[in-house]
């Protein structure tokens, strides 16, 4: 994964991780990977996937047993909110570009009906 | 923990270590960065006790470096040190005469990860291979200080990624890994802290996440406004 220069990295990929969990890669429920091999798997330090796993335990989007390891939460009520709030990002992020460029709403949602690629 | 204390290293001529003082813990990985000929080999040489400072001293656990920290002190230098007639195999079996806390398991398990073949000859390895085999011997060792000089240098992108991953699959909360470099952007990720050494002289350790959340800036940019030139001109 690429990380961008000025977000802390931990927070990237705490944001990968729940995409993964609303568009489905990540099952409901499914177990995790270790702090270790989530390390290695992001090529990120051992210190910064345990702060991963915490930071998605606070947002509620993993839990952990005791023991077992940690879970993706089972609740699709969350799932359905991470989901409207990511794309609410997503979304902020599109019109601040396209407010830069001097297109108004309207146009902007022509041009999104319009678009031809894949949706 | 390892101390630095006001450590000088004088050459005929030059001063490679300049007064560098610091405390590095346990349950970290620190990047030695600075250019070429700042002082980061002959620093680790210190700690390793393979060079006498000139004045100043290193501390491991609140004792002067010497015999008993050596055995927890692993120590890859950025030159090849193997005769050519050794295999894989003999290279493993040459550590596990030296170092009591060598682990012919791990080290087979740092090959297969790497797809370096016991059986293959040291003198016939390409550069990348050998890069790999020297981060494989020097991190099969329990030790609980690894210092490892340039061991992203000149290998292709996979090698590194490999090398990355062997260093952070061997981190734990009771060792500490100290990785020189000149390619900030490759470790980046994997490091928590870095050491710019400027001059022979230290300046300054920074925590990457700290600089990202505090100042909105990478390591990068940060060695870039240190150092004011383009990283990664080398290689």
């Amino acid at each position: 994964m690429l990380y961008d220069s000025k977000t802390p990295i931990y927070l990237q990929v705490v944001n990968a991780i729940k995409a993964d969990i609303v568009n489905g890669k990540i099952q409901c429920g499914e177990k995790l990977p270790s702090g270790r091999e989530l390390a290695i798997k992001y090529t990120i330090n051992p210190n910064t996937s345990a702060r991963v796993y915490q930071e998605l335990e606070n947002q509620g989007a993993c839990f952990t047993r005791r023991g077992m390891g940690t879970y993706a939460t089972e609740d699709p009520m969350m799932i359905e909110k991470f989901k409207k709030e990511m794309a609410e990002t997503a979304l902020e992020e599109f019109l601040r570009s396209i407010k830069e460029l001097g297109i108004n709403k309207e146009e902007a949602i022509d041009m999104i009906k319009e678009h031809q690629g894949d949706w | 923990m390892l101390e630095s204390i006001e450590i000088t290293k004088k050459f005929v001529g030059k001063t490679a270590v300049d007064n560098i003082s610091m405390k590095l813990e346990s349950g970290h990985i620190y990047a030695l960065l600075g250019p070429n000929g700042s002082g980061k080999t002959t620093w680790m040489k210190m700690v390793t006790g393979l060079i006498k400072p000139t004045s100043g001293y290193i501390m491991y656990n609140g004792a002067p470096i010497g015999i008993p920290s050596r055995r927890e002190i692993a120590y890859m230098a950025t030159e090849p040190y193997f005769y050519d007639w050794m295999t894989i195999a003999d290279v493993g079996k040459y550590y596990q005469d030296f170092f009591e806390d060598f682990s012919m398991e791990k080290y087979h398990t740092l090959l297969g990860r790497m797809e370096l073949d016991t059986k293959m000859k040291t003198k016939n390895l390409s550069s990348g291979m050998m890069a790999k085999l020297k981060v494989a011997v020097t991190m099969a060792r329990n030790a609980k200080v690894f210092l490892l000089d340039e061991p992203l240098n000149g290998i292709d992108l996979i090698a590194r990624d490999e090398v990355m991953q062997a260093a952070i699959e061997n981190a734990a909360p009771d060792n500490m890994l100290i990785i020189s470099s000149h390619l900030v952007e490759e470790l980046e990720s994997v490091v928590d802290s870095a050491i710019f050494i400027k001059d022979a002289k230290l300046a300054g350790i920074y925590n990457i996440e700290e600089l990202r959340q505090n100042e909105g800036v990478s390591l990068a940019d940060k060695y870039r406004e240190v150092f004011g030139h383009a990283v990664g001109g080398e290689n």
